[in-house]
């Protein structure tokens, strides 16, 4: 060993060691009683099946069945062609759709080696922080209902189709939109894209101050919510937690700025918003600031897009221009091939993350060099999420369960896939 | 207790808000140009069918729900402008996710995405959609909003048609009603 190599300092045991994702009761009192919430149980988000025990009203053991929604999608994608399997990926996490379809494309022009223009990265932007609003409305919405206020699911969800509106409007489909594409997005937005999302932003400005009206003092809400699951910093890091999750026990950890960020975030000067304390309420109120901070990225964005055209001119990707088919007969059996063949990928591996709703949504993509990909694996957030599940529950009463369960946020289609 | 009263007042003040609740079955909210909704083939003017039977709808399709089998046109029954036809166009939508493909694909613009989504059926059976059925208008079409402000794209006047650019290029009666 050279002398100016460092020794390297490995870390402590303890860390390594795993940490159950399944609560046991340490007793074998007859009296314990053992429930079964879900997999049809409206607060559980999906069809999550958690087998409680219970001691009187105090939980003492949580075992988490997931499975129930497994719909082999990454299987599917390996069979379709990289363009065939966009309209797929949206379908995981159903409720921040449109992460799934940039982290998609992302990986497969970081395994292309492909430049996307700058106007089509700006409005990934966009469309990212629209369906992350609109997920945070929906878990603001149903969280809500969890811990007993329905007048919040009413707003979110009112709220909620504004966004839609705005999706329906510049991609053809109210969720799950294919708008993005690899090498770009598939459209330009169309003339009155801007005054709607610009009406949109006042809005929800408008709407977040009267959430925080409603629940910001309510007693019964702080009651329910403040002490309840706390995570602390280390055992959210030491489980791989990311996202709103991770920062509401305030550490700064965003992939949307980490590591220089990635896209359009690159030139947006993005800065994390953390929160203190780490328990249900603090989970509740990062989510509510995260709109507001995506509101104004939207307006920075919708400010400063700059011009040029959405799609590269790579014509090994991307299909020529509709006017051409009528007129180029090269162009035409290049549209066909790319239809029927698709574009070959060259081998190799590609780990392409992004910052979703959830966390860290990233596509690990192995190609042969054939135009399907060999291996599609997905690390999905909902999934890590829902490992402390367990480790939060212990000790808490029954109600508190379904609060923290409403304030880590899983999705079903996301943790199964 | 000033807290609780508070939150109240907002739930309140919704009382003299005007209600954002659409009369659904009733009234039926515009879709934008760009809705990907039930799909329609087209005709030329002259009555022939755009499709020519080239199956490239059917390989796009994600979810593999268009059934194409061409045949050839004779001088006695020319069917399309081409040398082939489709003799069974089928598109099964039970199966089909909207997300356009097919439209994308096709290099004649005969397919295209209208404006419908009521596509409930009593039977599976019923949900394959057969040629005549996808040749004919909706008998109850629903509205779009206008083409100008929410298709044509943002950034200049005289716009070079993109990839994408299926509705503005082929699909003027989006915008009718």
């Amino acid at each position: 060993m050279a002398a100016t190599e460092e020794t390297k300092v490995w870390p402590q045991q303890d860390i390594l060691q795993p940490v159950p994702s399944e609560l046991w009761p340490d007793s074998d009192n007859p009296d314990l009683l053992e429930i079964n919430l879900g997999p049809n149980h409206p607060s559980t988000h999906g069809v999550l099946r958690v087998v409680t025990t219970l001691d009187g009203e105090v939980v003492v053991g949580v075992k988490c069945e997931v499975g129930y929604v497994h719909t082999g999608i990454e299987k599917n994608i390996e069979q379709k062609t990289y363009w065939k399997a966009i309209p797929y990926v949206p379908r995981m996490d159903y409720l921040s759709f449109f992460s799934g379809e940039t982290a998609f494309c992302m990986a497969t022009e970081k395994a292309l080696e492909l430049e996307v223009p700058r106007r089509a990265e700006w409005l990934r932007v966009i469309f990212q922080e629209l369906a992350r609003i609109h997920s945070h409305l929906v878990f603001l919405g149903t969280g809500s209902v969890d811990l007993g206020g329905i007048a919040l699911l009413f707003y979110c969800f009112r709220a909620r189709d504004e966004v839609l509106d705005l999706f329906e409007m510049a991609c053809g489909a109210r969720m799950h939109p294919r708008y993005c594409q690899v090498g770009g997005v598939a459209e330009d937005l169309p003339k009155g894209f801007d005054r709607r999302c610009r009406e949109m932003i006042t809005f929800m400005r408008d709407q977040i101050e009267q959430y925080y009206e409603l629940i910001g003092a309510n007693p019964i809400w702080l009651a329910r919510t403040k002490g309840v699951g706390v995570l602390s910093p280390d055992f959210a890091i030491r489980m791989g937690m990311t996202g709103p999750n991770l920062r509401a026990s305030g550490v700064p950890y965003d992939l949307r700025s980490a590591n220089g960020g990635y896209g359009g975030y690159r030139d947006l000067d993005f800065q994390p918003i953390v929160e203190q304390g780490g328990d249900v309420h603090a989970r509740f109120r990062i989510r509510i600031e995260e709109m507001r901070q995506s509101l104004d990225l939207i307006e920075k964005a919708l400010d400063g897009l700059p011009e040029g055209p959405v799609m590269t001119d790579d014509r090994k990707i991307a299909l020529p221009p509709r006017h051409e088919l009528h007129t180029s007969m090269e162009s035409l059996i290049h549209h066909f091939k790319l239809v029927t063949e698709g574009f070959e990928v060259p081998a190799g591996e590609v780990y392409a993350p992004i910052e979703s709703a959830r966390g860290e949504f990233g596509f690990h993509l192995i190609s042969d060099g054939s135009a399907r990909p060999w291996r599609v694996r997905l690390h999905g957030p909902a999934f890590v999420l829902l490992q402390s599940f367990a480790k939060l529950c212990e000790g808490v009463y029954l109600a508190d369960l379904i609060a923290i369960l409403a304030s880590i946020d899983p999705v079903l289609g996301d943790v199964d896939r | 207790m000033l807290d609780s009263v508070k939150g109240f007042s907002t739930t309140f003040r919704h009382l003299f808000h005007k209600p954002v609740t659409q009369q659904y079955p009733e009234y039926k909210r515009p879709v934008y140009p760009r809705f990907r909704g039930r799909h329609q083939l087209h005709r030329h003017d002259n009555g022939l069918e755009k499709c020519v039977g080239c199956s490239l709808c059917a390989a796009a399709c994600p979810s593999d729900c268009i059934r194409v089998v061409p045949a050839e046109n004779t001088p006695d029954n020319r069917v399309s402008a081409g040398e082939r036809h489709a003799r069974i166009y089928e598109i099964n939508m039970a199966r089909c996710i909207f997300c356009g493909y097919c439209e994308l694909a096709c290099p004649f613009d005969a397919i295209t995405l209208g404006n419908d989504f009521e596509l409930s059926e009593i039977s599976r059976e019923a949900l394959v959609y057969t040629k005549g059925m996808l040749l004919e208008k909706p008998a109850l079409r629903t509205p779009s909003q206008a083409i100008d402000p929410y298709d044509v794209p943002a950034q200049d006047e005289e716009h070079v048609l993109g990839m994408y650019d299926i509705v503005t290029a082929t699909n003027p009666e989006g915008a009718e009603s």
